[in-house]
């Protein structure tokens, strides 16, 4: 299989991470829930992962790492448990719907919501942001790159809007986390949602957020701790208090081997190295008679996806002939991103979406372009 | 039973805590180790770190400096 479905989750994991799931999943006992070895074990193995996650995105102390089981569950934590009816909340037509279906839900609940606008390159008007910001503004959520364009947003600009309007800044960074730099303090982040999965190299399973000291989030989940048994809530400290429940601690320890191999591996070669792949990509099927390319390519960093159409075929049928005569995976449909295919006019037709990895080599760019040129005959 | 002996205990809100302050400990040399928090001072389960009593002042000097927050300090015939 030639894999180009790196934005959903990257394929193969380093070697490194899968032997510290294997090795957790022989040696960990439960976190928090003893003193005996195998439980200290567990507890070490994750704080550390928290040293590394809060290093990894400029956040104050590992304390402040929650860790999840996926983003999609800390966007609904921080979303959640930060806005309440009456607040108003801006928000961009970039997103995904694990930001929109909690946003759909708070509206439910009383809040209103503001989407700025994408043009058909995928763009926002960054104008547009102050223009949205009323007395009952309470915050400001977005993705920092399109799953759909690989459009990204500049999360430096935005969050400076957010702390100068005293806005709460909830940052999804799934599409980008581990390949760009992202940095809480200097974009003025105040909670960043994060998978483990994607770009970070990680097991499935393992996500979580990273929150400013002083940010308050009402918890989604109640239950077990390990500690303060008797307090009939949920402990306010942090992370216990977003953490009820056993951890992934077998992916946490996988998800830290991670963020080993991309500290040694060093993000800018590995951002580089997809950059050149994805022009590749894009020059060489942009030329196809037919083809019709997605989002904006002419800005100086994006992430590395290719979305495109050939002419009116249904992005499902040009994907699964992609597979099933050539062998290359790839994304199809709307990508759980209905406000940006609605944007890019595709909301009908889908897209067929390439996305590269690090380990993705000029031979299978060019495979894939030739192969895409002879469909496209 | 082990003969018992005078121990500062610290007891933590956190897991997160415990383990930061075992590891701090361990990176400044402190003498101790991790327990279950005894009943005498904390019914609510969870890890606490306990030391030496000779180790009072270096204890309470890192807590001090690394700012890890505990719930309590206990000396403690253990």
């Amino acid at each position: 299989m030639y894999y180009f479905d790196h934005a959903a989750t990257s394929y193969p994991k380093p070697a490194k991470v899968t032997e510290a799931v294997c090795l957790a999943m022989n040696t960990m006992g439960n976190s928090g829930r003893a003193v005996h070895e195998g439980s200290l074990k567990a507890s070490r193995i994750i704080f550390e992962a928290r040293e590394k996650t809060a290093a990894f995105f400029g956040c104050e102390k590992p304390q402040n790492v929650a860790f999840t089981c996926n983003a999609t569950e800390g966007l609904n934590m921080a979303i959640q448990g930060s806005f309440s009816s009456g607040d108003h909340i801006i928000s961009t037509d970039l997103e995904h719907n694990s930001v929109l279906r909690p946003l759909y839900e708070r509206q439910e609940k009383g809040c209103t919501v503001s989407f700025l606008q994408a043009d058909s390159m995928g763009n926002i008007c960054y104008d547009d942001l102050e223009a949205n910001i009323r007395p009952q503004t309470k915050g400001i959520v977005c993705t920092h790159a399109s799953n759909v364009t690989g459009n990204l947003l500049d999360l430096k600009r935005i969050g400076a809007v957010a702390r100068k309007h005293h806005l709460l800044f909830v940052a999804d960074v799934s599409q980008t986390a581990g390949v760009f730099p992202i940095d809480m303090k200097e974009m003025g982040i105040d909670i960043l949602c994060f998978t483990g999965h994607k770009s970070l190299l990680g097991p499935q399973g393992t996500g979580g957020l990273c929150i400013r000291t002083g940010v308050e989030i009402r918890p989604l989940k109640y239950g077990g701790t390990g500690v303060q048994t008797f307090l009939h809530t949920q402990p306010q400290e942090m992370p216990t208090r977003l953490e009820a429940g056993t951890l992934n601690g077998h992916g946490i320890a996988g998800l830290s081997a991670a963020l080993d191999y991309l500290n040694e591996t060093g993000i800018g070669n590995i951002r580089e190295h997809e950059e050149r792949l994805m022009k590749k990509l894009y020059h060489g099927v942009s030329r196809i008679p037919g083809v019709k390319v997605y989002g904006d390519f002419s800005a100086g960093e994006r992430a590395a996806i290719v979305s495109l159409n050939y002419r009116d075929v249904p992005s499902t049928e040009l994907a699964d002939e992609l597979m099933e005569g050539y062998g290359i995976a790839t994304r199809s449909g709307a990508h759980c991103a209905p406000r940006m295919h609605e944007a890019l006019g595709t909301a009908k037709q889908g897209a067929v979406r390439f996305s590269i990895g690090y380990n993705t080599t000029d031979q299978e760019v060019e495979y894939v372009i030739d192969s895409l040129r002879r469909i496209c005959q | 039973m082990r003969e018992k002996q005078e121990r500062i205990v610290i007891t933590f809100y956190t897991t997160a805590d415990a383990m930061a302050m075992e590891k701090a400990a361990r990176l400044h040399g402190i003498d101790g180790k991790s327990i279950s928090a005894p009943r005498a001072v904390s019914a609510d389960c969870g890890i606490a770190f306990s030391s030496p009593i000779s180790e009072k002042e270096n204890v309470m000097r890192l807590l001090s400096e690394s700012g890890i927050e505990i719930q309590g300090a206990h000396e403690l015939w253990l």
